[in-house]
């Protein structure tokens, strides 16, 4: 029986437990500077209101902290190891130029309500971020203030649900394509809205005729993704939009897919009224294991007025301010004016690629997908024929007649090196991989990529039980989910 | 598998047992098998008027959620506590897991279902697809 | 492009494999009508100097070296070095969503110790991985109360914070639930026969903040005793998350909806910040928000996995708790961190350091005006009320690289020239006592100019 390994051991075998089991009282890692003021009684400030009690809170001191926190850190996939796969997540390289000027004392310790006078800098950069997307996306009018992606959805119907108000009729109900994100239907719902599904094509593709037969008055917008979830760009764009205006509706469109278009194409011009942006994924901002993002609404004029307040305005004198004066306004959608610390790196990354380099990258972007499209192709079933832009969407329909499923699948590309693609999304294709390769990646590592899918593939020929019980490599396998969502536990407890 | 023949069955994978007035209502092992491990069953409350092809409830497994629809009218008198804690019973036995009773309004409205053998050929219809 | 990993040569090579001879080939399904022949009206590619050079200018354009009164819901704290250090780490700062645990572990169990520190200090039972920030994680605890009830209508203390409130305006209006707003008393607490008056059994829930907009500490065990008679929810907001070191919490509460950004997370002119909704276990399949769980493997090793996911939007779609996806996890990370360096011990000690300066600075300050709601106990931020405009007097400090407390007209007119003042760890006894002579100087300086008020007006 081997012996419990106690001692910390190189990377995959880390033996870390929980902070608070590393806890022991009397262990500081804070020091505070002597008190420059008179003590207080606490008692006699707070009364009834002094907590005396602060519980299992832990004591630990500082090298404790910095190597729990890098052992575990050693447990994570990272773009900085390695590509990310996952379509329509755009795991672009996060540059750290941006970390840096994120952290200049005046941008980092800016309070949001400091006198405008002394917050001529913030407001250049709302100011100077705000331009560049209205060029980029082609519209006329934008709003930073959403948190992230679907914020920014959700912000978007406000803006539509106001402008139909103020068309004299609401209207009820929101188109949404089946292979749509779940955050859009979800969005809707929030809103008020009804989902009404609306087919794809053979194609991939919105179904015209389906859109014409549901499009009335009673619909408010379609939110589309354009690209599509199966990373193909909705030729039929124009008919689409021309539908939904006939008919005084909207179209909407979901940009996360806005790392295809960025240089080559604007939506503005192709018929979109409304739109959002993630900055964290077409403009680089870091995903840090899940968030902040940011999800910022670019708009045509006639939403303009209903964006929500304050806007960004320049004075009589040419300084900046904000206009809080704004009587259609849907309203704040959240507390202050946005994830700023996202607009600095966004702007940053924009700087550093200039016009060229924004769209050489979106010419990257789409050629790796295709790079990766023509090299996987035969080796797993590729469900749409159609021409593909920065994502490609294969079956695991010839593996799973050997029982393997596109979740076995992504298990075992981790013991070659690599995150998961997207398992089971967009919905529309039973048994999904969703791969974005992004411009972040160079041949060699798609090379890697495309060999370790051909490898897997012969595996389920000859070994399918490589595949079902992968990963093999890593700290844990297969973690009990089911477990976990029956009998959740979500907190540690001290042992009683 | 033999599917009882003690009731009927709804192309939505539900099943029913009639108790005179009465009925008992749950899931088929067919839906279980689809659904995989089930974590959660959401039920209404005693008192909650059903409608006959409607949603009562939701059974989720951890990566999905499937609504749960009523094979018929009426009035729910008692719901099965033991799922609350033990989701997983219906997994291990869907046809002994009652889900829910209730007093019918309109017997009439079973005439329509599927009778065991009906349902076996159409699960084994579905499969095939 | 030198963030382009390919030279001219790849290219070359990859279009062959593919059988195309260039790249517009691939852009041929965009319709020419709209492919873009010119290149985007933007600045010029820049270089890494260059874009250091210009946010460097802007920072300096930005109140740099100011000593700063201002709270109001962002607070300037002290932040230990290693949390930069940390979550600098690639791979913090470069990973994914952890939706593949085997690969995930380290942000997983991160949030694990973030949701459990987040339950001690807040007295609940289960707390998510984050929410976007504290007014959204209100909006988003309101709607859970919702839920939660069957009920619609909410009633809203006045004395949360105003911009709170707007975003819960936007979020209720399209829900259809009616919000009606109790006022606050002259101690600065909820008036509790308003909220007696304006609750029924209509009412989902009664929404607080503690220490409230003012400063001021709430009788949250009042509040609670009304909302639970009459079958309410109540929801309380917390702003400034070093209170929980020293004001106890407000136990009391059903759901509690957090902003954590005192707790290491740089003012950043606004975000991104750090909600957290904490809320008791039988509450739990109605929070929205990621979950981490803890868990065992095939192996029967422990490990942490995001659980209860049928609440989110990636499955339940149009019925979900919400539509969020984003957590705020890197910012979580700095908030993990901030907490294990305090712990137990120094959370006390700072909350008592700001309780110490807030108090020395209403003592000299009230010297020059009065303090508003002396009755109730506070944290660390008061209302002072002057005869002087307290944007002139704001125009003043600025002169002396300070920045004084914010107006309050503008969100409750009725308190005319009062203004709310923040101290933190951070402020210094010599900022205190320079802020209270250019306070005084108002019975001795002529009238300020109109032009100087309107120029700080916010």
């Amino acid at each position: 029986m081997k012996p419990s390994i106690r001692k910390a051991t190189p990377q995959v075998s880390q033996n870390e437990g929980l902070i608070f089991e590393k806890s022991s009282p009397g262990k500081t890692a804070w020091k505070l500077p002597p008190l420059d003021v008179p003590e207080v009684n606490t008692s006699k400030l707070l009364g009834s209101s002094e907590r005396k009690d602060l519980g299992n809170m832990p004591e630990v001191s500082e090298i404790e902290i910095i190597r729990h926190f890098t052992r575990m850190s050693t447990w994570n996939y990272a773009i900085d190891l390695g590509m990310y796969p996952l379509g329509s997540c755009t795991m672009k390289y996060n540059p750290r130029v941006n970390e840096v000027v994120a952290r200049v004392e005046g941008i980092a310790n800016g309070h949001p309500y400091q006198p405008e006078k002394i917050s001529q800098g913030a407001l250049q950069i709302l100011k100077a971020l705000s331009e560049i997307l209205i060029e980029i996306t082609g519209m006329d009018a934008i709003t930073l203030q959403p948190a992230a992606g679907a914020h920014g959805e959700m912000t978007g119907l406000l803006m539509v649900r106001a402008y139909h108000q103020s068309q004299g009729n609401a209207r009820k109900k929101i188109l949404i394509p089946d292979s749509a994100h779940g955050t859009n239907p979800a969005t809707a719902a929030m809103v008020s809205y009804t989902v009404e599904n609306l087919k794809s094509d053979s194609r991939g593709m919105v179904d015209i005729a389906a859109l014409e037969a549901q499009m009335n008055e009673d619909v408010a917008a379609l939110m589309l993704t354009n690209p599509n979830t199966l990373g193909v760009f909705e030729q039929n764009i124009h008919k689409i939009a021309d539908i939904l205006h006939a008919k005084g509706g909207l179209l909407y469109m979901d940009g996360a897919n806005m790392n295809a278009l960025v240089g080559k194409v604007r939506p503005g011009d192709f018929g979109v009224d409304v739109m959002h942006l993630n900055l964290h994924k077409t403009f680089s901002t870091p995903h840090g294991g899940g968030g902040p993002g940011s999800g910022p609404v670019a708009v045509k004029k006639i939403l303009e007025p209903f964006l929500p307040a304050p806007v960004v305005i320049t004075k009589a004198d040419g300084t900046l301010g904000f206009n809080y004066d704004r009587p259609q306004t849907v309203g704040r959608v959240r507390a202050f004016y946005g994830n700023f610390g996202m607009f600095v790196r966004a702007l940053a990354y924009i700087q550093a690629n200039g016009p060229d380099g924004l769209r050489q990258t979106t010419e990257d972007a789409v050629l790796n997908a295709n790079y990766i499209r023509h090299g996987l192709e035969g080796t797993y079933d590729l469900p749409y024929s159609t021409p593909t832009m920065h994502e490609v969407v294969f079956s695991d329909k010839l593996q799973a007649k050997k029982g393997v499923k596109t979740m076995d699948i992504a298990k075992r590309l981790i013991d070659y090196g690599f995150h998961p693609y997207t398992t089971a999304f967009p919905l529309i294709v039973p048994g999904a991989l969703m791969i974005e390769p992004t411009e972040s990646e160079s041949i060699e590592e798609m090379d890697l990529f495309i060999d370790a899918m051909k490898s897997i593939a012969q595996e389920v020929e000859e070994n399918p039980q490589t595949v079902l019980d992968a990963p093999h490599s890593t700290r844990v396998s297969r973690l009990d989910e089911t477990a976990a969502a029956r009998k959740p536990v979500l907190r540690w407890k001290p042992q009683s | 598998m033999p599917y009882p023949t003690d009731r009927k069955y709804t192309k939505e994978h539900e099943w029913v047992q009639v108790n005179g007035p009465a009925a008992t209502v749950g899931i088929t092992d067919y839906a279980q098998n689809s659904l995989g491990d089930i974590v959660f069953v959401e039920l209404p409350k005693v008192g909650a008027e059903l409608t006959a092809g409607k949603t009562f409830g939701t059974v989720e497994s951890v990566k999905a959620v499937s609504d749960l629809y009523s094979p018929a009218s009426g009035t729910v008198t008692e719901i099965n506590g033991d799922l609350a804690t033990s989701p997983e019973k219906v997994n291990t036995d869907a046809h002994g897991s009652w889900m829910l009773k209730l007093t019918l309004k309109n017997a009439g409205e079973l005439d329509g279902l599927l009778s065991a053998a009906d349902y076996e050929k159409f699960v084994a219809e579905e499969a095939g697809k | 492009m030198r963030y382009l990993p390919k030279s001219p040569a790849d290219r070359e090579a990859m279009l062959k494999a593919i059988g195309l001879r260039s790249v517009d080939e691939l852009f041929a399904p965009i319709p020419s009508e709209y492919r873009l022949a010119r290149d985007l009206k933007i600045p010029r590619q820049m270089a890494e100097s260059e874009i250091v050079d210009f946010f460097r200018q802007r920072s300096h354009e930005n109140g740099e070296g100011y000593a700063s009164f201002l709270g109001a819901g962002a607070y300037l704290h002290y932040r230990p070095v290693i949390i930069d250090s940390l979550i600098s780490r690639g791979e913090f700062l470069t990973a994914y969503t952890p939706y593949q645990a085997e690969i995930s572990q380290g942000t997983l169990q991160s949030i694990f110790e973030f949701q459990t520190m987040i339950c001690e200090l807040t007295g609940m039972e289960v707390a998510n991985a984050s929410m976007y920030d504290g007014s959204t994680a209100a909006a988003e605890a309101v709607m859970m109360a919702v839920r939660l009830t069957g009920r619609r209508s909410v009633i809203v203390a006045r004395s949360l914070h105003p911009e709170y409130r707007e975003v819960l305006a936007t979020y209720a209006t399209h829900q259809g639930m009616p919000v009606a707003i109790a006022d606050f008393n002259d101690s600065g607490r909820l008036n509790l026969r308003d909220l007696e008056k304006s609750i029924s059994a209509g009412t989902a829930c009664v929404l607080i903040q503690s220490p409230n907009f003012f400063g001021t500490i709430e009788d949250v065990a009042a509040v609670a005793e009304i909302a639970h008679k009459n079958g309410a929810l109540l929801v309380v907001s917390i702003t400034e998350a070093v209170s929980l070191g020293i004001v106890e919490p407000p136990r009391e509460a059903d759901i509690i909806a957090m902003e954590a950004q005192s707790f290491g997370v740089p003012l950043g002119f606004g975000g991104p910040y750090c909600g957290v909704i904490a809320t008791r276990e039988k509450f739990v399949r109605q929070m929205p928000g990621r979950l981490v769980g803890q868990t065992t493997d095939k192996q029967g090793r422990r490990g942490f996995v995001l659980t209860l996911a049928t609440r989110e939007q990636h499955i339940r779609r149009e019925k979900a708790t919400s539509n969020i996806c984003t957590n705020q996890a890197l910012v979580a990370l700095m908030v993990n961190i901030f907490m294990t360096v305090y712990g137990k011990v120094g959370l006390k000690e700072l909350a008592k350091h700001n309780l110490a300066k807030a108090a020395y600075a209403a003592n000299q300050l009230g010297k020059q005006g009065k303090i508003l709601f002396n009755a109730a106990p506070r944290f660390n931020e008061f209302v002072l009320e002057t005869t002087e405009d307290p944007r002139a007097i704001n125009s003043r400090l600025l002169g002396h690289k300070i920045v004084g407390g914010l107006p309050l007209k503008k969100f409750y007119p009725e308190l005319g020239n009062a203004a709310l003042w923040c101290c933190t760890e951070l402020t210094t006894r010599t900022a205190i006592d320079t802020a209270a002579g250019v306070v005084a100087e108002s019975e001795s300086s002529t009238q300020s100019s109109k032009e100087e008020v309107e120029e700080v007006a916010r």
